[in-house]
């Protein structure tokens, strides 16, 4: 079975049909890379995976549960929606940092927030044991709970301040823990950015276009980064137009066009032997590119 | 130089009134502009009808009027009392300012990249999360300029209160002109200068404190 199923994706925005019945599947640790030219569906495909965008129909499973499915799910509410989209995670083109925030704080914000939700729960948990706790008992267990959630306080902090931490030395940006965005080079942005996503653990991290806004000469440092994870055994699925990254990086290439998977297998079978028209034209296309 | 140290004691109990109107229609046109922003980007739609056209209507219409109509409408159409006049300009003013407020905070919130709400939205960020944490300093900082320009139109348009007779300063200069004495009238400036001042060189060092991230 599958890590990731996705079965039947379809997405219409007005009158076009931006995804006509997408399915795949991705084994856990696998690279993920989805190619094709711009407007192929590739991006809107990435953000139904983490839905900042809903399918219209279509169901995804994650580890053997469905997740998702867009007959119940259409409505579901912005609680639910989230709680989903924790399961994945997603590097922007754009990196979108935080500006206001220190690296960082912008990889450690998400997290607290969670957390702080989490303590909140707790509290209540103790009020409620409080109440129903015997009149003689109660000054006793108050300063048990106090000790207690004092405790947890502290430890979430410490601990995501120590992943966050990890996160950054991982992307070599340790020494830029207290700058600002606007003081870092595009490719340092977009490798806090990853460090980021990572710092929610999600199941899947997903790229979308994590290079396009980069300078030639900083792509290098970001594929590195996203090459490092692939060791560490990260489940990951990268729209790129970097053809040689997906040929040397992914374990699998699906090529999109219009809509639908054109082609799909590993990259040496995409890459070397295309049995689509579409794919070869299109790979024909990017490698002439380079020698224009 | 008894006369002239009246006139400034005087005329000081005026801008009195004046900073009353002033600080009064910040304190309640503020956080209303920010309802009616919400309110004219609103996806419900007869609700951002509803808002667009009580903004162009107030915006379209002199302040001077919107005085008078809070002022002498309630009595003339309701045949209620009439209320206070301090309270009636208060009014007139914050819903005013309010409509010009909100249309500078849409601006602000609307220049924010979609990029930022969704990067919020993937690590798991309720929405007010998402607008307190991540969009709201970024759209004060925007809008600091344009709300430092309102707010000293806001410093002289409270002149215009004399109009139901509130004793604001330059009603107070004007009354000595009637009796004779122009100078007072022009005296007011350097009240008016010496408050926009201290108000520039706040804006400034707000505008320097943003100034430690770029958006």
């Amino acid at each position: 079975m599958a890590f990731l199923e996705i079965e039947n994706y379809t997405k219409r925005f007005g009158n076009t049909e931006v995804l006509k019945g997408i399915s795949f599947t991705l084994e856990k640790g696998e690279v993920l890379a989805i190619i094709g030219s711009s407007g192929g569906g590739k991006t809107t495909l990435l953000r139904c995976l983490n839905f900042l965008e809903m399918p219209d129909t279509g169901v995804l499973r994650l580890n053997g549960e469905t997740l998702f499915d867009a007959e119940q799910d259409r409505r579901a509410s912005d609680a639910d929606i989230r709680e989903k989209r924790l399961h994945f995670g997603l590097v922007f083109q754009q990196f979108n940092l935080f500006p206001q925030y220190t690296v960082l704080r912008n990889i450690t914000l998400a997290q607290t927030l969670l957390a702080k939700a989490d303590y909140r729960a707790k509290c209540a948990e103790c009020r409620a044991q409080l109440r129903a706790a015997p009149k003689d008992k109660r000054a006793a267990l108050r300063a048990e709970q106090k000790r207690v959630l004092a405790q947890i306080r502290d430890g979430q902090k410490q601990r995501i301040e120590e992943n966050a931490l990890r996160l950054l030395e991982r992307v070599g940006l340790t020494e830029k823990k207290n700058a600002y965005p606007f003081e870092l080079s595009g490719g340092q942005q977009q490798r806090v950015a990853i460090a980021r996503a990572l710092a929610l653990s999600p199941d899947i991290l997903c790229f979308d276009e994590p290079t396009s806004a980069l300078d030639p000469e900083l792509t290098g440092e970001v594929l590195k980064v996203i090459k490092g994870l692939k060791s560490s055994d990260s489940t990951m699925i990268v729209v790129t137009h970097e053809m040689e990254f997906a040929k040397n990086v992914a374990d699998h290439v699906i090529f999109m066009a219009d809509g639908v998977i054109e082609e799909e297998g590993t990259p040496a079978e995409v890459f070397e032997n295309p049995k689509s028209e579409k794919t070869a034209a299109f790979l024909r296309k990017s490698t002439e590119d380079l020698f224009d | 130089m008894n006369f002239f140290f009246e006139v400034t004691l005087n005329l000081l109990s005026g801008f009195g009134v004046t900073l009353l109107i002033f600080a009064a229609t910040l304190v309640f046109a503020l956080p209303l502009g920010l309802v009616l922003s919400f309110g004219s980007m609103s996806s419900f739609k007869p609700l951002k009808a509803v808002v667009k056209v009580f903004v162009w209507i107030i915006r379209g219409t002199p302040l001077m009027l919107q005085i008078l109509v809070v002022y002498y409408g309630p009595a003339l159409i309701f045949g209620w009392g009439f209320l206070e006049r301090v309270v009636a300009v208060i009014v007139a003013f914050v819903i005013n300012y309010a409509c010009y407020f909100s249309e500078i905070y849409r601006g602000g919130i609307q220049s924010i990249s979609k990029g930022q709400y969704e990067a919020g939205q993937v690590l798991g960020m309720t929405r007010s999360q998402i607008f307190f944490r991540v969009v709201l300093l970024q759209v004060i900082k925007r809008i600091v300029p344009p709300m430092s320009n309102e707010i000293i139109t806001l410093v002289k348009d409270t002149s215009l209160a004399r109009i139901i007779v509130v004793e604001e300063i330059l009603k107070v200069a004007y009354d000595y002109t009637i009796k004779g004495t122009i100078w007072p009238l022009f005296y007011t400036a350097v009240y008016y200068l010496i408050f926009v001042g201290i108000l520039t060189l706040l804006f400034g060092y707000i505008e320097k404190k943003l100034n430690y991230f770029r958006v």
